[in-house]
């Protein structure tokens, strides 16, 4: 297995820029690993190579004839099948658009084209990013390289996969309710939430409008940093986006400093539901940061029990609506149109064929939600929910500098465990749906395995709005702090699984 | 609020999702489970608690009223499921205009 | 069916009338995209992500359609929202590419205002509830099927290029009290509407074109009620002589169902011109369910109040002020008026007045000759087929002489019938008045020597009789000659 895949994507772009690798090696590495597991990891939708390939040569030529390169030049990412890229499949993991290529690129894509990075390929994702597991996924589910068994978390467990199997060094995912986070947590792996409005939506297939924020992962916080100033900012074509500079998260996560931050302890989100393991390895980390200076302080945040219930109110009405557009006329799936079929009835026939299950349950509950009679009792009420929501955070934020949780209840559950109980499933998202809801930015950094399962736990940090840079300043102590007491990142164990022990 | 098969089924069409007679009976209940799990959101229903509609209080976002280019027919309709004289081609429309 | 007699309605019914106006606005781009407004392109070549609906497209609102909508509010005297957010409209039709309208509903950008309007010389206020912004959705044609109607297609077709073009709906409060005078009141504020836009520079506001749309509504409440009637909303509407016709039919049609013991239906119609009757569209047990939402792609319009202040500062002259000064200016009387109130022809005048006519001259054509020929056809005035500047000239020939009335009917004939200008057309048709008197003089001759008792009668004193003889000549001279001169040369030639 080539060392590139073990290196951190900081370093592989310093041996580019350097001439000391070529962005080709580099790609063709990923691009051989990806052969080499994907049959059992499954993270990827669709691969395309050969445009891979020609990327990474453009970057190597543009470095030969002496270009301005990027921080992140000819490193390779795998972008959620979520995001459009123009002339690439983009499925958001249903059948309903199979085979669709959009004509045009997200603002997110067109970033990340921009800044040189090489595009490997489109990663799986629960359906229209419905769901905690990618077992909602309407082609495949994907695999936890911790354990193939277990799921590796969702939405977006195809980039986590990717990321934990060192089948890319960089990933851009959605978070809506956790669908970034939760995956990092269960992979052992490092995602962020921005500040909503601090990267753009545009080109991003929309779950729910007011909720849903593109992010970055990776496998360290430096990595995922980097690509966080890449891909934020302020877009004229998306009306939410905030008009003001990217805090300096990739300066945040090189300082690392945590000495004299104060820490809330959110009170909420622990204690029955949580496992043990998971409660375990956060109280450890918080010794581990209050080692390296930092202050650990309890807060209550009260209105944060009804996050899940409003969520699971505004969330459906929002993809109720935006989903509609999806009816056979204009692109995408077309079934039932025999000649005699009205247009109605092939809109409903190919709608029922190529939503799946979890997709159609949330349209029915945010058609009810929003439906005469019922607006104010649920959509309404949801909505004042969200203030109060939103108000905890402002308190807590008025005495502490982040607050801190869990990422998600438990480990990766294994594949097919709750598949079958969805109020099972939604409850992996209780501790980071209240950052979605107010719209504050948090990430989920790998903190530990758990002791009864040997698997991943993630450390949840929440801070303000437009406050990004702290999530990452506590999130990189942490690494920092961890790596000293391992001698590596936790995602080094699987390396070192595969390489014989050896590291 | 017992959501019975055919509200589900009322709520499927309004929706344009054909479901079959085993989803509608599946999904019943379980929508049932739900609704009554986040029920308890409706206890905040405060009339002095203003609803959040947006995250951030944004206003008054504008674009000046400035042509661009639009995308260029072949591929607006490249993903077409069927196309006729450049135009979109859809089966025959039952419903009324509104 | 048949329907009651329109004053036997009237005798036992109150009409209610409701008007909602849709404004395209004349906006270089979209609502929400750059995407160009060019009417008439080829298909499909004017839309983009955002106005097609893709999947992850986000709508970013056109600055001057906020301007317009505010000036719009204004000029109807409503106030303008603080703070006010769009909304989704949520139904599934395929000319609606995300299936859902980005409109706004409970929160309209302008609201409370009004509108007076005069039929016959009596005012009517008519209360305008709100004004909002919308978009328009794409254009269906129907394939297969007799009428190209969507009853009885095979299938449609779509072309997107309207989709997303921005749209502000006018909805009055209910207009009562106007009696039988309800479907001039409608046809009267259209008229008036449409004259407010385009001086405001914001709409084209051509019905034919679909640039300004009417639905009407109306209900019938027995006469002394306080209550409204069922009423019914009257689509396809699109002409001012639609408006009235079509609300006439409605209150016939509802008389004569509420007179024979019947319910009305609450139900969108469909108006028919040539049939000039009302069809029921399809009926629904219930209103469809919008559930409606704030729009979460697009932030709140919080327009300041200096802004609003300095946009007031750019409205035009009412145009019931500027009505009254160019009066004033015109030396019209109150008939007059009236007359050129009814006939729609204000604008038409002031352009011909400005390409140099004479007020007197320019009423004379637009509220007599032409709007007959425009009643007459079913078309708009301004679409009967002839400019100010033509008219100008066809004003001028008369004062030349080179024709006359009568002869000005027969050029208004070639110049309606594309021949060209009036001068062309004179020239074309051989129409002008017959000035040598050499050829006059022959059919004097011809005439004199044709009538001896009326020439008799006419030596005798009767000058009057010399009428027979000039008819004479005229119809020798097949109308080219100009009956003055030859009634001088009659009268020459007996003295």
């Amino acid at each position: 297995m080539s060392e590139l895949l073990h290196t951190p994507a900081a370093d592989l772009a310093g041996l580019i820029a350097s001439g000391r690798a070529s962005s080709r090696e580099v790609t063709q590495a990923h691009l051989d690993r990806i052969e080499a597991v994907d049959a059992g990891v499954r993270a990827f939708l669709h691969v395309d190579g050969e445009r891979a390939l020609a990327a990474a040569d453009a970057v190597d030529a543009k470095r030969s004839s002496g270009g301005q390169l990027g921080p992140l030049a000819g490193v390779p990412v795998a972008i959620k099948d979520i995001f459009c890229m123009s002339g690439a499949p983009t499925t958001a993991g249903s059948r309903i658009l199979e085979g669709w290529r959009p004509p045009y690129n997200a603002t997110v894509t067109q970033r990340v084209l921009d800044a040189d990075l090489v595009v490997l390929g489109k990663t799986n994702l629960d359906e229209f990013a419905m769901g905690s597991s990618t077992e909602n996924s309407g082609f495949f589910t994907t695999h936890n390289p911790w354990d193939l068994e277990r799921i590796p978390g969702g939405s977006g467990g195809g980039s986590a996969a990717a990321l934990a199997s060192f089948e890319a060094p960089l990933a851009l995912g959605t978070d809506t309710g956790g669908s970034i986070r939760q995956p990092a947590s269960v992979t052992g792996t490092v995602g962020v939430k921005p500040t909503y409005g601090g990267t753009s939506r545009y080109g991003v297939v929309a779950m729910a409008s007011s909720l849903d924020q593109p992010g970055p992962c990776g496998r360290t916080v430096l990595d995922t940093a980097l690509l966080h100033q890449v891909i934020a900012g302020w877009d004229p074509l998306d009306s939410t986006s905030i008009d003001a500079p990217v805090p300096d998260v990739v300066a945040a996560a090189r300082a690392a400093d945590v000495k004299g931050m104060r820490l809330g302890v959110v009170k909420e989100l622990g204690g029955e539901g949580y496992a043990s393991g998971v409660e375990q390895r956060f109280r450890e980390a918080l010794d581990v940061l209050a080692d390296a200076g930092a202050e650990i302080v309890e807060v209550s945040c009260p209105n944060f029990r009804y996050a899940l219930g409003a969520y699971y109110l505004i969330m459906p009405s929002e993809v109720s609506s935006n989903l509609a557009r999806f009816d056979a006329m204009r692109y995408g799936l077309r079934l039932g149109d025999d000649g005699t079929a009205g247009a109605e009835e092939v809109m409903a026939r190919t709608r029922g064929a190529g939503f799946g299950a979890e997709v159609k349950r949330r349209i029915i509950i945010g058609t009810y939600a929003l439906s005469s009679g019922y607006y104010d009792a649920y959509y309404g009420s949801a909505q004042k929910a969200r203030t109060l929501i939103a108000r905890d955070f402002e308190r807590a934020f008025e005495k502490v500098d982040v607050l801190v949780s869990p990422t998600t209840p438990t480990t990766a559950f294994r594949i097919g465990e709750r598949a079958d109980d969805p109020l099972a499933m939604y409850a992996a998202d209780l501790c980071t749906i209240p950052s979605n809801m107010a719209g504050n930015t948090a990430g989920s950094f790998p903190c530990g395995l758990a002791p009864e399962d040997g698997l991943p736990v993630g450390f949840q940090v929440m801070a303000p709005v437009l406050a990004d840079d702290r999530v990452y300043r506590v999130g990189a102590a942490l690494e920092r702090q961890l790596a000293d007491r391992w001698g590596g990142l936790l995602t080094d164990q699987l390396w070192a699984r595969e390489n014989g022990g050896a590291r | 609020m017992a959501l019975t098969t055919s509200e589900v089924a009322r709520l499927a069409a309004l929706a344009r999702i054909t479901l079959s007679q085993d989803e509608l009976s599946r999904l019943a209940p379980q929508l049932d489970v739900i609704l009554e799990a986040v029920a308890q959101v409706t206890e905040v229903a405060g009339d002095d608690v203003p609803p959040m509609s947006h995250a951030l209080p944004l206003t008054n976002v504008f674009r000046p009223d400035q042509v661009r280019s639009s995308l260029p027919v072949e591929a607006v309709l490249a993903g077409a499921p069927a196309v006729e004289d450049d135009r979109f081609r859809v089966p025959r429309i039952l419903g009324e205009e509104q | 069916m048949s329907v009651m007699a329109y004053d036997d309605v009237l005798a036992a019914f109150e009409p209610a009338l409701g008007l909602e106006v849709h404004v395209e606005l004349n906006t270089v781009s979209k609502m929400f995209c750059g995407c160009s407004t060019a009417f008439g392109s080829s298909p499909n070549t004017q839309t983009c992500p955002v106005c097609l609906g893709l999947p992850g497209a986000l709508p970013v609102l056109n600055a001057k359609a906020v301007e317009s909508v505010i000036r719009i509010g204004l000029a109807l005297n409503c106030s303008i929202a603080s703070w006010c957010r769009f909304a989704r409209k949520n139904y599934f039709y395929p000319d609606m590419p995300k299936n859902f309208q980005t409109s706004q509903y409970d929160e309209p950008i302008c609201f409370d205002g009004f509108m007076d309007v005069e039929v016959d010389g009596v005012s009517y206020r008519v209360e305008i509830e709100r004004v909002h912004m919308e978009e328009d959705a794409g254009k269906l044609t129907h394939v297969g099927g007799a009428t190209g109607r969507i009853q009885g297609a095979d299938y449609s077709l779509l072309d997107y290029n309207r989709a997303g073009v921005p749209l502000m709906e006018i909805v009055t409060r209910p207009v009562r009290g106007t009696g039988a005078a309800a479907p001039q009141v409608a046809r009267a504020y259209l008229t008036q509407m449409r004259e407010l836009l385009r001086a405001l520079g914001v709409s084209d506001v051509r019905m034919e074109q679909g640039s300004l749309r009417c639905d009407a509504n109306v209900s019938l409440a027995p006469r002394g009620s306080e209550l409204l009637g069922t009423r019914t909303e009257t689509k396809n509407v699109n002409s001012l002589r639609s408006v009235e016709r079509a609300l006439t039919y409605e209150i016939q049609r509802q008389g004569e169902v509420l007179s024979s013991g019947g319910r009305v239906l609450q139900e969108t119609r469909h108006w028919h011109e040539d049939g000039g009757h009302t069809s029921p569209g399809r009926s629904k047990e219930q209103a469809e369910d919008y559930r409606y939402f704030p729009e979460p792609d697009l932030v709140p319009i919080a327009p300041s109040r200096d802004w609003v202040e300095q946009l007031r500062g750019t409205l035009p002259e009412p145009p019931a002020e500027r009505r009254r000064r160019l009066v004033a200016e015109w030396g019209f009387t109150e008939l007059e008026l009236r007359d050129v109130v009814g006939t729609g022809s204000l604008e038409l005048i002031a352009e011909t007045v400005a390409a140099g006519a004479t007020a007197g001259s320019a009423r004379k054509w637009w509220s007599g000759e032409l709007a007959r020929r425009a009643n007459v056809s079913g078309v708009e005035l301004d679409q009967v087929g002839i400019t100010p500047a033509q008219v100008v000239q066809l004003q001028a020939l008369i004062e030349a002489g080179t024709i006359n009335d009568k002869l000005a009917r027969q050029v208004i004939d070639g110049v309606l019938a594309g021949e060209g200008d009036p001068a062309a057309v004179v020239e074309a048709r051989g129409l002008a008045v017959v000035s040598d008197d050499g050829a006059l003089a022959e059919a004097v001759d011809a005439a004199i020597a044709a009538n001896p008792d009326v020439v008799q009668r006419i030596r005798d004193g009767k000058l009057q009789a010399a009428g027979a003889l000039i008819g004479q000549v005229m119809k020798a001279m097949r109308g080219k000659a100009d009956a003055a001169r030859v009634r001088e040369l009659v009268l020459e030639r007996l003295s």
